[in-house]
């Protein structure tokens, strides 16, 4: 490996290092410290907040895992991921205002504090909280192992080594600098990702001699390479469809992007964020899964299509562009893991401790457990990243649709249903989870449909139901929606 | 108690379910419209297949100028604070 090459890398993590240090600045002088620690003191303007929810949503995945499919599959994948474009905007649209307007009335520092002010329910704060830090604390891990990889594969150290680095670099500005550091190091990494995505794009498309000559290429190879269908023609209309619902609108449900959607200072902010964001992530996930269709021609017969991003990259693009560029993946998994660092400490600081534990702790205390907390969470992702354990890398499978499953619904009528009660929540959190698990362990792509769709209808039907069932029991209940 | 905010915040809310109808039809219609015949007599568009370029190009670049307008017209500023709000 260049030095040339590392070089770049090596910069963004200082840049990274010198921002977590700024962040503590804020974080030891802040007088609210809650606030400021884990929702940066609500301060957000429009283009930390639209880069803090891309850099957070886009993750490995989306550099490294999605170009390797679309290699495989052909424009059809492109396609697909292009089902994306809403979470720039849809998320921050249907939480927008209402959420905003309530969490600080509320003053909600977790999503979890907004759901237990809305149904008044300990169940429910508790069902959430396990889902959030079993789940989250298992895509942290897989998130980790992954950026360990990439440092290995980029650098030629060992894993254990690689994981050093990774851990090192994330936790120091992550524990130091809270939620602002987070927001911070998001935005410097989200412009990497986009930045990175267009040198690629651009880099890939000269070396391929032209848009022109790459798809004749494809279509001598196999036609179907470039139909919405995919190479083998296993990407039915309906299939690709309900990925609107896991990677698009279902996206409100995620923990790790709705306490975004209340941290922004002001309106001006939120309509700055949509536009930015789109912009963004449209180019993000158009460009990455595009390169990957067209790396095809420009290097054939890679089997492993995780190294057709990385491989490319070194194959068209001088070192040192490279280098920024191999920055976008590293920067991508970090931003999704600072956020997910950040939202299980919240959980177990003030949704655990605060209202279970100790609910009389003094500023101090508080202080002193939200560092030590999130010292200790991050110390064992990376014990459990050294040897994955089964069990979390099969929960993490659940992770993402199986959280959304969770939370959408309690979310998204709690905050515009006036009849939306705590038993319709309750049923329909069990419900998406447990649906989604039993549809992916049994019945994958049942109906041909994506796990993720069936459970989250389920789940709404049964909160309606429930709640109108129960509803006679809330006719006095004052609510503040 | 009626807060006039929570007007706009409901108006926006449905406002962002409009544009991913939209955008949803776009993405579909295109692709599958244009892209449903055989992948040897597509058309082709600056050198992308007609369905790629209307879906996945065009497409994405009419809904961030759609939502540019929609936040221009139809978005309003409100403060998030209750203190600064007459009732």
């Amino acid at each position: 490996m260049h030095w040339q090459v590392i070089f770049p890398l090596f910069i963004f993590l200082v840049i990274i290092f010198g921002i977590g240090i700024w962040s503590n600045k804020h974080v030891r002088t802040s007088n609210s410290f809650l606030q400021e620690y884990f929702l940066g003191g609500r301060e957000m303007g429009g283009f930390i907040l639209a880069m803090t929810m891309i850099a957070t949503y886009g993750s490995a995945s989306s550099f490294i895992g999605g170009p390797g499919v679309a290699y495989n599959k052909g424009l059809g994948w492109v396609l697909l991921a292009m089902a994306q474009l809403p979470a720039g905007y849809f998320v921050l649209m249907i939480l927008g205002k209402k959420f905003a307007i309530i969490a600080r009335r509320y003053q909600a520092i977790t999503l979890i504090d907004f759901l237990r002010e809305r149904y008044k329910s300990h169940v429910i704060v508790i069902l959430s909280a396990i889902s959030i830090i079993v789940f989250l604390f298992s895509a942290m891990m897989a998130q980790w192992v992954g950026g360990a990889r990439l440092i290995e594969s980029l650098t030629g150290l060992n894993y254990t080594a690689a994981l050093f680095i990774f851990a090192v670099s994330v936790l120091v500005y992550v524990i130091i600098g809270g939620f602002r550091a987070v927001a911070l190091t998001d935005t410097v990494q989200g412009s990497i990702m986009v930045i990175g995505t267009v040198i690629l794009l651009i880099g890939t498309i000269v070396a391929g001699g032209g848009i022109d000559n790459i798809m004749s290429s494809l279509i001598a190879e196999n036609p179907k390479l470039v139909s919405p269908f995919g190479a083998e023609g296993e990407l039915t209309p309906l299939y690709v469809s309900t990925f609107w619902i896991l990677i698009g609108v279902g996206v409100v449900g995620l923990p790790q992007i709705a306490v975004r959607a209340m941290s922004y200072k002001d309106s001006k902010s939120m309509h700055l964020a949509i536009i930015i964001g789109t912009i963004a992530i449209g180019t993000i996930m158009f460009g990455m899964h595009l390169i990957g269709v067209l790396a095809r021609p420009v290097i054939p017969g890679i089997d492993i299509g995780d190294k057709v991003m990385p491989l490319l990259t070194l194959k068209v693009l001088p070192p040192f562009l490279a280098g920024i560029v191999l920055a976008a993946p590293m920067a991508a998994t970090m931003s999704t893991v600072n956020a997910l660092l950040m939202l299980v400490s919240s959980t177990v600081v003030k949704d655990i401790y605060l209202n279970y534990v100790k609910p009389t702790a003094n500023d101090t205390e508080i202080k002193c457990a939200s560092f030590i907390v999130t010292t200790v969470i991050g110390l064992a992702v990376v014990i459990f990243a050294l040897n994955p354990p089964d069990l979390l890398v099969w929960l993490n499978l659940f992770a993402f649709g199986g959280l959304e499953a969770v939370f959408i619904w309690s979310v998204v009528l709690g905050l515009y249903w006036k009849k939306a009660n705590k038993y319709g929540a309750i049923a329909s959190m069990i419900t998406g989870m447990t649906l989604y698990i039993v549809i992916d362990r049994f019945y994958p792509s049942v109906f041909g449909m994506h796990t993720v769709t069936i459970p989250i209808i389920a789940s709404f039907i049964v909160f309606v139901v429930v709640s109108l069932c129960t509803a006679h029991k809330f006719k006095h209940e004052k609510l503040f929606i | 108690m009626k807060d006039q905010r929570f007007k706009i915040a409901h108006r926006e809310a449905l406002i962002g379910i409009a544009l991913v109808i939209v955008n949803f039809a776009i993405w579909y219609g295109f692709a599958y419209g244009l892209g449903a015949g055989n992948p040897t007599s597509y058309t082709y568009v600056l050198g992308f297949p007609a369905w790629f370029f209307y879906s996945c190009m065009a497409g994405t670049i009419f809904m961030i100028v759609l939502i540019c307008v929609v936040m221009k017209l139809f978005f309003k500023e409100v403060s998030f604070d209750d203190e600064e709000v007459d009732e």
